[in-house]
């Protein structure tokens, strides 16, 4: 089997073994039920807001695993002893984002069924978040991966984590909210931002690695 | 093609500071090499040098064949049961665990989680990881810490069984280690 499975099944292991997919659900509709809490009850402006809401609320909840993606790895060796058999740091980068994004995107999308419910979305607008969703998570792996790799070893990294990835997914949360109320144009271009987040974050987390080896 | 590691006027800096300059090693099939010295020399950028980790400051390291590297940082997931850990790596390096298991004598602790390893059974694990990685060149970095009588025993055994297959070796210790036939560099 080749490295680049063998790592993204390890990625998937950890991901629902450990119970580390199903703490950002956790988290995730903890943040969707706040919403509610600060604003009211009113059931039109719920329904209003709900979409970007659940946005908002995967956004956060992608920040949780950032810490475990990529610093433990490198403490414990594995990352070393994959450069040792030739596995370049780029295509670990990319496993690892795809791992992490089947550990992390199913749970996410049933959740966010949930979260809708609780936040009275109808059917049709449930339908547009789960479609917004699938198309951003892979970008919000890819950055997530990356941005583990770059506060690996670093004192209060979740914070630092929380600092970097945050205006970088920016761009995601518009066109996965707008892609709610403006229609096709606001998903075409959440797929673009997803796309080059996939594309670019894996060179960046692979330099970063190679970078923090020194 | 016969393994072969050769490292020439390799030298290293580390944070402004010149560990140690024109260090020739050259290590053919059969052959071993054990680098002493006192506590930061650089026996272990030595050996991250030629596992390719660290890049030297000056100097050529060429590697013919494949490279195992057992060191401080044992790579196994911690929460999983040792046979499984091992599994990952045998996955991408093809080998089998349950023999390195075997040769290493802990395979009563298969399904024992890594976390519960004790010292000596943690550096047996990492010693079964380079074995079932397969490779003709073996970089062991302190190989003795924490082992006991059995424990270094098995661990020339190990080595001589290694060599007798054509493979080299290049370890670092401040502990002496009894292997026949091999080289000595006093860092």
């Amino acid at each position: 089997m080749s490295a680049f499975v063998a790592i993204v099944w390890r990625e998937v292991q950890r991901g629902y073994v450990g119970g580390g997919a199903l703490l950002p659900v956790a988290f995730f509709l903890l943040v969707a039920t706040l919403f509610p809490f600060a604003i009211g009850p009113d059931a039109a402006v719920l329904a209003r807001v709900g979409g970007g809401v659940i946005w908002a609320a995967a956004l956060l909840a992608a920040l949780l695993p950032v810490e475990r993606l990529v610093a433990p790895d490198a403490e414990s060796g594995v990352l070393d002893q994959l450069v040792v058999r030739g596995v370049s740091m780029v295509t670990v980068a990319l496993a690892k984002t795809l791992g992490h994004w089947l550990a992390f995107t199913p749970p996410l999308l049933a959740a966010a069924v949930l979260a809708a419910g609780l936040l009275g979305l109808s059917a049709e607008q449930v339908l547009q978040v789960e479609i917004s969703l699938l198309i951003g998570t892979p970008g919000l792996a890819a950055l997530a991966v990356a941005t583990g790799a770059l506060v690996a070893g670093l004192r209060g990294a979740g914070a630092i984590a929380g600092l970097l990835m945050l205006p970088v997914a920016v761009p995601l949360l518009i066109f996965g909210a707008g892609s709610l109320t403006g229609g096709a144009g606001a998903l075409q271009l959440l797929g673009a931002v997803s796309l080059l987040l996939v594309a670019g974050a894996p060179a960046l987390a692979g330099a970063a690695i190679r970078a923090g080896r020194d | 093609m016969s393994p072969a590691l050769r490292l020439e006027r390799v030298a290293c800096l580390r944070g402004g500071r010149l560990l140690f300059e024109g260090v020739d090693v050259t290590l053919g099939p059969a052959e071993a090499l054990v680098v002493t010295g006192p506590n930061g020399v650089g026996k272990s950028s030595l050996l991250r040098i030629a596992a390719g980790l660290l890049r030297a400051s000056a100097g050529t390291v060429t590697r013919e064949g494949k490279v195992a590297l057992a060191d401080d940082a044992l790579a196994l997931d911690e929460e999983q049961p040792l046979g499984r850990a091992l599994g990952f790596w045998g996955r991408i390096d093809g080998g089998a665990p349950a023999a390195a298991l075997a040769a290493t004598g802990l395979e009563a602790l298969a399904a024992v989680p890594v976390r519960w390893l004790s010292t000596g059974q943690r550096r047996r694990a990492g010693l079964a990881r380079l074995h079932a990685a397969g490779a003709p060149i073996w970089l062991l970095d302190e190989p003795g810490n924490g082992l006991d009588a059995d424990g270094l025993a098995m661990l020339a055994g190990l080595v001589a069984a290694h060599r007798a297959a054509g493979g080299l070796v290049l370890a670092a210790t401040h502990l002496p280690l009894d292997w026949p036939n091999t080289g000595g560099l006093a860092l």
